[in-house]
């Protein structure tokens, strides 16, 4: 099953008089289930892209379509109710609201959809678990390590049950340690529980955990080959 | 929502120093205004009770003609057996006291100067009189029978070197439209702490009053003091007859009730200016915090919190700012108003016509403590709409990207 695609989308900024393309005419559909890596040199539109599949930012040009609906035709609060209920996001930097503890970063998106109280404090404590944090529901993002954080934000992600995650770069502010983890759990979710990942790097060695890997090179796409995983 | 607050509250942890000190400007011009509208208030209380105790009592009667300005001391503008109806008024169970005085307009002579005066004749016996006997510094009241003596009040009597003892000419308006004049010795000196009234009030008994303008058994006025003011309307509507006319304590101090009205329109006006230079701090806070957290408005959005949501949150922090704000302005205003009470403010009568007392004092109502909260929250709320917009309006990826740059 399709769980989002793009149509020829450009993407060009205008920075004074000079204009720059970061898309320029990008097809591609995502597959329920997939674990697909974005990749190419800085610039490439790898970033662009995973802003516009999960409906953070709008093509010039070209159509984007998630679970069904044509995004390109929403209004800004249908698109935030879409990046609700659909996506997940794992940014490069961490992105916890540092104010919150790491239990309330990933009863956030919850919150944010109503769930009950009693079916929450069950999601939250089970997604706690499940990226081996049990025991640090409490701290804040400044007690915690870089990879617990990184850890926090799949967690938060994940909560809604979101139909595909986009991760930007999730290991490029990690040690290798703390890199291998995250990305070894991006894949047992994958692989154990069906979740649907994309993800941007240009680092190799992340790149070798993918099953589809997409090229960019100056805002085209140039390659989508099947990878071993 | 619940989460909301928690957010806006701990955000606001974040700096602490700079929510206190934002909360903290607001809560200084609340509690200046508190002190403002309690002066305000306590000058129009005190006003009202003192003009009531001295001078216009609760309900006067008086002929329908009588003229307050020129007091009139033509027979046809006087009560006719002003006893008699004050004593008819004394048996109504809801009146405490009654008596009827005579005004005449007057010059005190001494040596060389002439001092514009007003004489009142009172009973000196009767329970309106009260204020005065209670507020004798030297020598004594007059008795009822008294030919020859004046009772004067303090300032009167600083001004020109009078004491007890002293004599001086007081000329008086009469009835037919000529001026008499008489000798008389000065009894006793008063002091209502009222320089409005004490500076220009010379006291005589009625029946010396009514002898010397020609009044006969008439009285410019019966004055009637209730046990309840508030039956003021009430009471005045039982009394009726031909020629005569009841004036209420609201109507005789219609200076003052003005004064009041006008002094709560110009104070909204003062709060509005005095909160939205507040309101500006809190603004600017809020500003700042837009500034810096806006990689974190990204991610919210990001979670796929809708405008409104995040709105919400940076109005839950002004509001919690103004809450604290007003919290902080009403102890001091509370503070300042105690202080200033129980030190005062000395002062010079400026408004004619109104006795204000010779010190300033402020009394907080409930009234103004909770307009004014109202008010704080309401413009710092309103003023918070251009940052919680300004958050409001950014774009997701904009956001996201400018936290990356910060």
């Amino acid at each position: 099953m399709e769980v989002a695609r793009v149509e020829n989308v450009t993407r060009s900024f205008k920075l004074g008089d000079v204009e720059t393309h970061a898309l320029r005419g990008v097809s591609l559909a995502i597959q329920d289930g997939e674990f697909t890596a974005l990749v190419g040199p800085s610039g490439s539109g790898k970033t662009t892209l995973l802003q516009i599949i999960g409906c953070l930012d709008q093509p010039t040009s070209g159509r984007v379509y998630v679970g069904g609906s044509e995004v390109t035709r929403l209004g800004r609060d249908q698109r935030a109710d879409l990046r609700r209920d659909k996506i997940g996001y794992v940014f490069q930097f961490f992105a916890l609201i540092p104010t919150l503890t790491a239990y309330e970063n990933i009863e956030m998106p919850l919150l944010l959809n109503n769930t009950p109280a009693g079916p929450r404090a069950a999601r939250v404590k089970e997604l706690l678990d499940t990226v081996g944090l049990a025991s640090r529901g409490g701290h804040r993002p400044d007690q915690l390590s870089g990879g617990e954080q990184q850890r926090v934000a799949i967690a938060r992600a994940l909560a809604k049950r979101p139909a595909f995650i986009l991760a930007d770069e999730p290991t490029a502010n990690l040690d290798t340690t703390n890199g291998q983890q995250v990305m070894d759990l991006m894949t047992r979710l994958n692989r154990e529980g069906g979740v649907t990942f994309i993800f941007a790097t240009h680092d190799p060695r992340v790149i070798g955990y993918a099953r589809r890997v997409v090229t960019l090179r100056d805002g085209a796409l140039v390659s989508d080959a099947a990878a071993g995983g | 929502m619940l989460q909301i607050i928690k957010m806006a509250w701990r955000d606001l942890g974040r700096n602490r120093r700079r929510s206190f000190f934002s909360a903290l400007a607001l809560g200084l011009g609340v509690s200046l205004l508190l002190l403002m509208a309690a002066v305000v208030e306590d000058e129009i209380r005190t006003g009202m009770a003192t003009s009531i105790r001295l001078q216009s009592g609760h309900l006067q009667v008086r002929a329908s003609s009588y003229d307050e300005d020129k007091a009139s001391l033509a027979w046809s503008d006087l009560l006719e057996d002003p006893g008699g109806i004050a004593a008819r008024l004394a048996a109504l169970p809801q009146v405490s006291a009654a008596s009827p005085r005579l005004y005449a307009s007057g010059i005190l002579a001494l040596g060389d100067s002439s001092i514009s005066v007003r004489v009142m004749g009172v009973d000196p016996a009767a329970a309106t009189s009260a204020p005065f006997r209670e507020s004798v510094v030297s020598g004594a009241m007059v008795g009822p029978e008294d030919r020859e003596g004046v009772v004067i009040g303090q300032g009167l009597a600083t001004r020109y070197s009078l004491a007890t003892g002293d004599r001086l000419t007081v000329m008086v308006n009469t009835s037919n439209g000529d001026v008499d004049q008489q000798a008389f010795i000065v009894r006793g000196i008063y002091s209502t702490k009222t320089p409005a009234f004490d500076d220009v009030t010379v006291l005589m008994p009625l029946a010396k009053a009514q002898a010397i303008t020609g009044a006969g058994n008439r009285a410019s006025l019966v004055l009637i003091m209730l046990k309840d003011r508030d039956q003021a309307d009430a009471v005045a509507a039982a009394i009726q007859g031909s020629g005569i006319r009841t004036h209420t304590w609201q109507s005789l101090n219609r200076l003052l009730t003005d004064t009041e009205s006008l002094a709560q329109g110009f104070m909204i006006f003062l709060y509005l200016i005095i909160l939205g230079i507040t309101a500006t701090v809190v603004v600017n806070t809020l500003v700042m915090a837009v500034f810096e957290r806006t990689r974190e408005i990204g991610i919210l959005s990001a979670l796929g919190m809708r405008r409104r949501q995040v709105m919400a949150l940076f109005f839950a922090e002004s509001a919690l700012l103004a809450l604290g704000g007003i919290a902080i302005g009403v102890v001091l205003g509370v503070l300042f108003v105690a202080l200033f009470s129980a030190v005062g403010v000395p002062v010079r009568p400026g408004l004619n016509g109104v006795l204000i007392g010779e010190r300033l004092r402020a009394t907080l109502t409930l009234r103004d403590t909770l307009t004014l909260s109202v008010l704080a929250l309401i413009v710092t709320l309103i003023s918070a709409l251009y940052p919680a917009r300004m958050a409001a309006r950014m774009e997701p990826v904009e956001a996201l990207r400018g936290g990356k740059q910060a």
